[in-house]
């Protein structure tokens, strides 16, 4: 099958401080990252603050200019566009962002929110643009007299709500998903997960789903990255991960997800020290000071990400 | 689908619309003893300067017309607030006066405003060169001390109200640029832009649809405290005798003229000191007041 | 039969607001006994943390206690002077925040903020202070006290400040810590240490402790028993087996429905339909009786009283009222 979305290494630095005393520090965000992603799939990028991922899915769409890499979506290389052809392809690839409070203009109606990308984007206007706009609103849950309203008078369920029918409003194909369910409580969250799964089976959407939380990635995801300091350390199908993870990260994730089942005492492996500053990152392996399983390699050669059999992708030295 | 009774529980939901906000706001200056003082202040004045031909026996006096058999009255029953040293009734001279000097804050804040707000936002907005551009021009009118700088081009345009408003409105849209640019700095880098540009809106849409929008509370905080400013300003520039020209009355040609006679006749030069200085401490008071209103966090404490 | 260190009774909380009465706590009642982490659940707004802050007398204006009571040592904490009350806080009853950070003061080492919290609450010289700031350091896991004596806040990471805040919390000889929402800011693998250390500090200590979150994995990894909350009143309450196994309430039932796992892949989750509701207007009756599938008329008429269905093991629901289960 064709991938939808090809990312080459994607690599992203940041430049902080600099000016005439202080050392430049750089930020590497994201070093060499290699993605394929299919269409129809919801690919689940997991890992903890400082990861990369949330620049990954940035850097993507393009929000954030890549240092170095290339993204080819559908053949075409996103990073060659010029400012207006990239502005007529977003329609096709949005974003819903984590936080809807902070992602919807505070002082905007819900009608001026929806119909913001399809003025952007479309000839309709008037009567057809407001008909467009109440079948959204509907698609996603909400009614005709919530038109008018402003965001500060919705919870925080119905703002994502808002915010999934601002991203359909185009048709895209690609939508990336910033933890979108991470600022909502356990039963709404359960609501927009539902609703995100019937839109994809409708409108046959390809996701991004990114989240610190392993449990909804586990349960949305086909296939899941993990992410540690601007890498991906494993790559595989949702079961893959789940039933055997290799990568000794992605073990001791999995068994420090806090499980809602009291009697499910796991042996849980207990990871040592912080994670590493990404301005700063360890030699070799940038997991080896907190890796249980570290061989001497692992402190000075940095592993590859390799097929270890059924697409199944591991950077470790141990696995061979 | 959504079932159908969840979509109800939503909408059963307890919710405040929009005008329950307003409302809240409304409730909020209510409760505000001062900001409701300086608006009645406000409310009078300029209520004084409308309908001033009807508030005083003597319109044309208030136009300019001398009265001199009358020079140097006190406050009498016939002249409330005393005459003038043209025998010209001082209430219906402050009455009209009014309405140059409220004029000269409304306009020089509005002129200042509409040059400033925008230069600020895209100044912001973009960055780099346009940016650097700009500021450097607001840096170069900030350099010289806005009265001074205002003398400068009023004297160079000719003594007018207009070209004293121009004047004051020149000196004054730099402070707006500088406002909101350093707004537009932080609203560039909130969620709902980034929003906005991965939707693929276009720039001007979002400096026009967004930015301009959020700035407007600022903006709108300051200006009211300019007013009152302004108007002091304006009466300085009619004072030196650059701004309104006699006959047309004006506060701070009042001012000007009324301290020479300040031991024989103390009337002349108070009361139009006092209006100017009642109506620019309710502009400032109203400022202050809108702020904290405006502000959703202290709105909703009510202790 | 245990005494419980502190017992809550009745509690009721309300905020004051332009908009109108927030009734924030409605009559919420537990015991909490030495030895034991006590799981306070629930979404946003049902209460966990003005609970949290009640205790500690810490409720911000314009939000007040109206009722009931909290017993300590046989002492209604509402009604202790305000000297003895900040003696009792942050020395025998302490709590951790979610954001250490802000909870730590930037220009003070961390040596010299829990010397100040030593000698506060004990008559010891700055030498002695400081050694037993580091031994405290190393009760709770730090690899280098030393090191992190002479430190500011901002130089240590999220988990290591959370450390701190839990290590001056125990130099204070605390007997009480309530944690609200003590691991929400950290990643999952520091979460994973900071859990630990707090069950190990009620096995090794005794200390008992008040977790308030909202992560239902966190109470059944960390929890002796669990008490769910909602719209300020406390639904069901028993122990974390009996909670997470045989939950009797449609609330619990439906919000451990919801938790998404890889089991569940392939499948809707079974949403609770809804939101919230605000404390401005709670629904009469049972709080929940708009989101719940079993509402009938009582339900919507009549608060139920939290009953025994089993020991220990509580459920505030007309369906198991009385003479029906």
């Amino acid at each position: 099958m064709n991938a939808l979305l090809q990312a080459r290494q994607l690599t992203k630095h940041f430049s902080l401080g600099g000016g005439w005393w202080h050392r430049r520090l750089t930020v590497r965000a994201l070093e060499w990252v290699d993605l394929d992603i299919y269409p129809g799939e919801t690919l689940g990028v997991v890992g903890e603050s400082g990861c990369g991922k949330t620049t990954l899915g940035r850097c993507l769409i393009r929000l954030i200019e890549p240092t170095f890499g290339e993204v080819f979506f559908r053949g075409e290389n996103l990073l060659k566009l010029d400012r207006a052809t990239l502005r007529q392809r977003r329609r096709e690839f949005q974003m819903v962002f984590q936080n809807p409070y902070l992602s919807l203009d505070p002082r905007m109606n819900v009608l001026d929110l929806v119909e913001e990308p399809l003025r952007a984007h479309t000839d309709l206007r008037g009567r057809a643009l407001a008909d467009r706009v109440t079948e959204l609103l509907e698609r996603v849950g909400l009614a005709r007299e919530h038109l008018y309203r402003y965001p500060h008078e919705f919870s925080g369920g119905q703002l994502q709500r808002i915010a999934i029918a601002r991203a359909l409003a185009l048709n895209p194909v690609f939508v990336v998903l910033d933890e979108p369910t991470s600022a909502l409580d356990v039963s709404v969250q359960a609501q927009i997960l539902n609703l995100l799964k019937e839109l994809q089976v409708e409108l046959g959407l390809t996701y991004l789903f990114i989240s610190h939380d392993l449990s909804v990635v586990q349960y949305i995801s086909d296939r899941i990255a993990v992410m540690y300091l601007g890498r991906i350390v494993e790559l595989g199908t949702a079961e893959q991960i789940f039933s055997n993870a290799r990568h000794p990260y992605t073990q001791a994730l999995l068994s420090s997800t806090p499980l809602p089942d009291p009697q499910a005492r796991r042996s849980r492996i207990i990871l040592p020290g912080d994670v590493p500053s990404p301005l700063n990152p360890p030699p070799g392996c940038s997991f080896h000071p907190r890796c249980f399983q570290a061989l001497p390699v692992c402190a000075t050669d940095e592993p590859r990400l390799i097929d270890v059999g059924d697409n199944h992708f591991v950077a470790c030295h141990r696995v061979r | 689908m959504i079932p159908f009774g969840q979509a109800v529980g939503e909408w059963a939901r307890e919710r405040q619309p929009l005008w329950a906000e307003y409302g809240l706001m409304l409730r909020a200056f209510r409760r505000d003893w001062l900001a409701l003082v300086s608006l009645s202040i406000i409310i009078a004045f300029i209520f004084f300067a409308a309908f001033a031909p009807w508030l005083t026996p003597y319109p044309e006096q208030g136009r300019g017309v001398p009265n001199i058999a009358e020079r140097f009255q006190p406050p009498s029953r016939l002249h409330p607030l005393g005459t003038d040293d043209l025998g010209r009734d001082l209430w219906a001279r402050i009455c009209f006066g009014g309405r140059t000097s409220l004029s000269i804050g409304f306009l020089v804040v509005v002129i200042a405003v509409l040059i400033g707000t925008p230069l600020g936002a895209i100044a912001g907005f973009f960055g780099g060169w346009v940016d650097e551009v700009i500021m450097r021009l607001t840096d170069i009118f900030l350099a010289f001390p806005s009265l001074l700088l205002a003398i400068a081009i009023a004297a160079a345009l000719g003594p007018s109200f207009t070209n004293a408003m121009v004047a004051i409105a020149l000196t004054w849209w730099p402070w707006y640029t500088r406002l909101v640019r350093a707004q537009t700095l932080s609203l560039r880098e909130r969620t709902f832009i980034e929003a906005a540009r991965g939707i693929g809106v276009k720039e001007g849409t979002i400096i026009f649809r967004h930015i301009l929008p959020n700035v407007m509370t600022p903006v709108l905080v300051q200006a009211t405290m300019d007013i009152g400013s302004a108007i002091l300003t304006g009466a300085a520039m009619s004072f030196i005798g650059l701004g309104v020209q006699p006959p047309t009355a004006d506060w701070g040609q009042m001012v000007s003229v009324g301290r020479v006679y300040f031991i024989n006749a103390p009337w002349f030069v108070t009361f139009p000191g006092l209006a100017i200085f009642l109506v620019s401490l309710a502009f400032n008071l109203l400022g202050d007041s809108i702020r904290d209103i405006a502000d959703p966090r202290t709105r909703r404490a009510v202790r | 039969m245990r005494e419980p260190l502190i017992s809550v009774r009745d509690l009721r909380v309300q905020f004051h607001t332009y908009a109108g009465v927030v009734n924030a706590l409605n009559g919420v009642s537990f015991d909490l006994y030495p030895g034991e982490v006590f799981g306070l659940v629930g979404e946003t707004g049902c209460g966990k943390s003005v609970t949290g802050l009640a205790l500690l007398q810490l409720i911000p204006p314009p939000g007040e206690i109206v009722g009931g009571q909290i017993l300590y040592c046989g002492q209604d904490l509402r009604t202790l002077p305000p000297a003895q009350m900040r003696s009792l806080r942050g020395g025998k009853i302490a709590m951790v925040f979610q954001d250490p950070a802000a909870a730590l003061n930037p220009v003070f080492t961390v040596g010299e903020q829990m010397e100040m919290v030593i000698r506060q609450h004990r008559r010891v010289s700055r030498r002695d202070a400081r050694r037993q700031a580091a031994e405290m350091l190393r009760a709770v896991g730090m690899p280098d006290p030393l090191r992190i004596l002479n430190a500011y806040p901002h130089e240590l990471s999220g988990g290591m400040q959370q450390r701190v805040m839990i290590a001056i919390a125990l130099s204070s000889g605390a007997e009480v810590l309530v944690a609200d929402e003590p691991t929400t800011a950290l990643d999952v693998t520091i979460q994973a240490q900071i859990l630990d250390l707090l069950v190990s500090l009620k096995k090794e200590r005794g200390i008992a402790i008040l977790l308030i979150t909202h992560n239902l994995g966190v109470v059944a990894e960390t929890c002796d028993r669990v008490g769910v909350l909602y719209a300020g009143s406390v639904m069901e309450m028993g122990p974390t087996t009996a909670i997470f196994r045989e939950m009797k309430h449609p609330y619990t039932q439906g919000l451990l429905a919801a938790i998404p796992h890889a089991e569940r892949r392939g499948r809707f989750l079974s949403a609770i339909p809804g939101s919230v509701p605000s404390g401005l207007q709670i629904p009469p009756g049972c709080p929940f009786h708009p989101r719940c599938a079993f509402a009938w008329d009582e339900c919507r008429n009549e608060i139920p009283s939290l009953l025994p269905v089993d020991e220990g093991h509580w459920v505030a629901c007309h369906l198991y009222g009385r003479g029906r289960r």
